[in-house]
């Protein structure tokens, strides 16, 4: 992307007048989607970024400056503005010699989504379409996405360390409403892979647009959800993001070294109940939240933040490791090149257990089986989050019931955590994007079937 | 004529014969400064340049867009849109607005550029101030998790191959500080923040003082036993019901059938107390422009007057296919979308008794400080909601117990029928709605 002589010159400027790190990070990256709606192709769009952040350093202050300008003196002037906005550091010129580190990546990308034909990827949506309204008369309407895109990253710092990745993604999202007496619902499904179009040989668009218009069906027929405490089970692959949510956030270093999260200061200590076990995994093959380095050079790895309940570490970006003298644990991330990095999480999983799932649901003699939940949003300083629940069925004398809708998961992480009373041996992953300070990142979220003993579950049941 | 115009005005020229062309060209340039622990923990400096193209051929539209304005990079966007439209389906609507659609229209007199001179060593000192003073604004806040300045300058230019052009030019200034309190019982956060087109609208002592009594007023707070209620919403959470709510006014949604009013209009869709307007045009609205996203000038939109409802907001395209004009509210995410619908200064016309007043009127209410999960809580195609809600009970129209972890759930149509009054506190806010205190006859609260 960017000649070696050139980032070093660039690094080299950046530090003329003093600090103690500097970063070059550029990113070129090409998307497309396409969309179809109301019946129709509705529009197809690419775009293309291209463009560079770099970053000084001079104690705990970072400068920061971006362009999309890749010349020679386009660097130089960004190097410049971001030294300006950290000046007052000591020390003078210095060399910096780059040595290329080697990327490992977990997975290789058969089928680059640009050499695909567009056609191939509208017929996509069409095939969803016309599943999806397969599903019956009530199917009111039917809107298919297809997206793409390949992100290439180079990462070099005054450490002298130089590196490179690239990293292709796709995903197929369908969305469906259907209507009927008791009014419209909607049913949604969009899986998402870091592989090229050879997405489409393990997951067919008719069965993605299949999920979500029987999703939409079945919450016609739903039941107001009640509201109270009640025992909660969640579907495998369905409450990851729960965890992403109430525990991940909260194990991020820069809300620790805050004081903003309900668990700073809790190494060592027992803080879920013994049958939870949480990784976050940037290595797990083609899962959504996966790449070779993280956005500041650090090979991706698999840390375990929570084993049997006990809190083992927390995430690290560079500057928050540097501050406590060990390594970055590779979740140093970004959204774009005009964004700074900061501590954030890739594949974050609740690992498999040993319970029969349907054990578990038998065990509950009345509570709620969620088996897909919408977004959710936590407070990291005090562990309070809430959930929307997209689809769930009452669990009667442990057999699952109606469905209902409408309903709230409300509580707080470290409650919910040492709640969890079973941990089934099955394991799915659910793919999202997490938004974090205005910046979105895809992650995904895994999780076996489990059960939380006790959950507020907001309803509009009278 | 600015180099942004030119830019617009040359890819729009180069449509060929039976095309349409339009570019949005947009330039920003801004300043954020954070603060943490008494010192700068960042400062970014950035510019963004971008381009976003559409090409309609034979009715059919493709778009495309780069973050850059090298020629070479335009070049190649314009390439794409003509190719992306290709595999578009035609569509008779399809189409760029021309000079007949805006015939009599004129952009609201408005000025929305500041010329700003603060030197960087400024706006660092206003940041540190900031944070020091919500540090000290009570013994029981034991840190302030952020605390910032940021302000910016933007441009954007449109130009179409029908002739259409327009050029606009806007700057924003903002603070904000997030407050943490504890006095044993566990922490509580609290945020405020000011917002203004240059420093001197910001209301600098008010962000630091609301982040303290946000937080604070919330220690102790505990879950509740769910009933039926009233429930008075605070100036930020009526906002960002007004923002969910507004998919419901959006022509196309109207259009496609997901709207909860599809074919309602002149039928009472709210209580006779409520009217509800966007309007751009109003200079006090941080979201105010004289230009959509389509070089459309803005107007005054009434949604519903008291209680009434009066129609729906259209772009060029959602206008054609509903055989209506466009009421000037195509938006964009940016230059990488292409237009849509969307409100820009939408807001509930006031009534006339404060908040302590409205407070007063009811024996018991639950006022709600802020909710979470609203937008995967709600179901804006039926309407449902259920979100998780904090705040303080209220009795003798005083605050009483601090309130968490409850929900308070009903349907947006419900809740639009239950307003049994607005507040008198109108208060404009960043983002596209204003904020105002309303009180809700009833809602579902369940807690512990």
């Amino acid at each position: 992307m960017i000649d070696t002589d050139v980032l070093e010159a660039t690094l080299g400027h950046a530090l003329r007048s003093g600090g103690d790190f500097a970063e070059v990070f550029v990113e070129d990256r090409r998307s497309s989607n396409g969309r179809f709606d109301d019946g129709r192709v509705e529009e197809l769009v690419s775009s293309r970024e291209r463009g560079a952040g770099i970053r000084v350093v001079v104690g705990e202050m970072t400068g920061f400056a971006h362009t999309a300008d890749l010349s020679v003196e386009g660097l130089a002037q960004a190097a410049d503005a971001a030294a300006g906005a950290a000046r007052g550091g000591g020390g003078g010129a210095r060399a910096i010699e780059l040595v290329a580190q080697d990327v490992v990546r977990s997975h290789e990308v058969a089928v680059l989504p640009e050499t695909v034909e567009k056609r191939r990827k509208v017929e996509l949506l069409t095939r969803a379409d016309a599943a999806a309204r397969a599903e019956g008369g009530a199917i009111t309407s039917v809107t298919a996405s297809y997206a793409d895109g390949r992100r290439r990253i180079q990462v070099a710092n005054s450490d002298g360390l130089l590196a490179s990745d690239e990293a292709v993604r796709t995903r197929f999202a369908v969305q469906c409403v259907a209507t009927g007496d008791t009014g419209m619902q909607t049913g949604h499904e969009a899986p998402g892979l870091s592989i090229g179009f050879e997405m489409f040989d393990t997951i067919d668009p008719e069965d993605v647009a299949r999920a979500a218009a029987r999703r939409a069906i079945t919450l016609l027929d739903a039941v107001p959800a009640p509201s109270g405490k009640l025992p909660v089970v969640l579907k495998r692959g369905a409450g990851g993001v729960l965890f992403h949510e109430a525990c991940g956030h909260g194990l991020e270093a820069d809300h620790i070294q805050k004081d903003a999260s309900v668990f700073t200061g809790c190494v060592g200590e027992q803080v879920a109940s013994p049958y939870v076990t949480i990784v976050d995994d940037g290595t797990y093959p083609r899962e959504w939240g996966t790449f070779g380095i993280d956005d500041e050079g650090h090979p991706a790895q698999r840390n375990v933040l929570i084993e049997n309940g006990v809190l083992t570490d927390y995430m690290w970006d560079l500057l928050r490791a540097r501050k406590e003298g060990r390594a970055s644990s590779g979740n140093g991330r970004r959204q774009t090149y005009r964004d700074l990095p900061m501590v954030r999480m890739t594949n974050t999983f609740v690992t498999a257990g040993e319970s029969d799932p349907d054990d578990i649901i038998r065990s509950v003699e009345h509570g709620i089986y969620c088996v897909q939940l919408g977004g959710g949003q936590v407070n990291p300083a005090t562990g309070d989050f809430v959930f929307g629940v997209t689809e769930a069925y009452m669990i009667e004398g442990g057999e699952i019931t109606n469905p209902i809708r409408a309903a709230q998961l409300i509580g707080n992480g470290p409650d919910v955590m040492r709640m969890v009373d079973a941990v089934g041996n099955d394991f799915d992953t659910w793919t999202g994007m997490c938004g974090k300070n205005g910046q979105s990142v895809p992650v995904s979220s895994g999780q076996p079937t489990l059960l939380v003993r006790e959950m507020t579950v907001g309803g509009t049941a009278a | 004529m600015s180099n942004l115009q030119e830019i617009a005005r040359r890819v729009a020229d180069s449509a060929a014969a039976g095309e349409q062309v339009e570019a949005y060209v947009v330039r920003t340039r801004e300043t954020d400064v954070e603060v943490f622990g008494g010192e700068v923990e960042s400062l970014t400096t950035a510019g963004i340049e971008g381009i976003g193209v559409r090409v309609i051929v034979d009715h059919r539209l493709g778009y495309a867009s780069a973050g850059s304005l090298d020629p070479d990079v335009i070049e190649e966007t314009v390439r794409e849109a003509r190719d992306n439209a290709a595999f578009g389906e035609p569509d008779g609507d399809n189409a760029l607005v021309t000079p007949d659609d805006l015939e009599g229209l004129a952009p609201p007199d408005l000025d929305l550029w500041r010329e700003n001179a603060m030197p960087t060593d400024e706006k660092v000192r206003i940041a540190l101030e900031l944070e020091a003073a919500t540090k000290a604004g009570d013994p029981r806040i034991r840190g302030v998790e952020a605390a910032g300045y940021g302000d910016g300058s933007s441009e954007t230019a449109i130009a179409n191959s029908h002739g259409v052009t327009s050029y606009t030019r806007r700057t924003t200034c903002s603070a904000y500080a997030v407050a943490l309190a504890d006095d044993g019982t566990g922490t509580q956060s609290g945020y405020g923040f000011t917002v203004g087109r240059a420093f001197d609208d910001l209301d600098i002592p008010s962000v630091s003082r609301d982040a303290v009594e946000r937080a604070c007023r919330l220690l102790g707070a505990k879950p509740v036993p769910g009933r039926r209620i009233p429930v008075v919403l605070d100036p930020l959470v009526t906002r960002s019901f007004l923002g969910v709510l507004s998919s419901a006014f959006n022509g196309e949604s109207v259009l496609k059938g997901r709207s909860l009013f599809v074919g309602r209009e002149g039928e009472k869709i709210g209580a006779p107390t409520l009217t509800l307007v966007d309007d751009p045009t109003d200079p006090r609205a941080l979201g105010a422009a004289l230009y959509d996203s389509e070089a459309v000038p803005t107007r005054r939109n009434a949604l519903i007057t008291d209680g009434v409802l009066q129609g729906f907001l259209h772009n060029v395209y959602t206008g054609r296919r509903a055989h209506l004009r466009s009421t000037g509210s195509a938006v964009r995410g940016g230059y990488s979308t292409t237009p849509g619908v969307g409100i820009r200064a939408l807001r509930l016309e006031p009534g006339t008794r404060t908040p302590e007043e409205l407070m007063a009127s009811v024996p018991e209410a639950l006022y709600v400080q802020s909710v979470s999960g609203l937008h995967s809580g709600t179901n804006p195609i039926s309407g449902d909601f259920s979100v998780g809600a904090e705040g303080l009970m209220v009795r003798g129209g005083a605050f009483q117990e601090p309130v968490r972890e409850v929900t308070i759930a009903s349907t947006l149509q419900r809740m639009l029928l239950d307003v049994t009054e607005v507040g008198s506190d109108l208060t404009f806010l960043p983002g596209a709605a204003a904020g105002v205190t309303i009180l809700i006859g009833e809602m579902t609260m369940s807690g512990a």
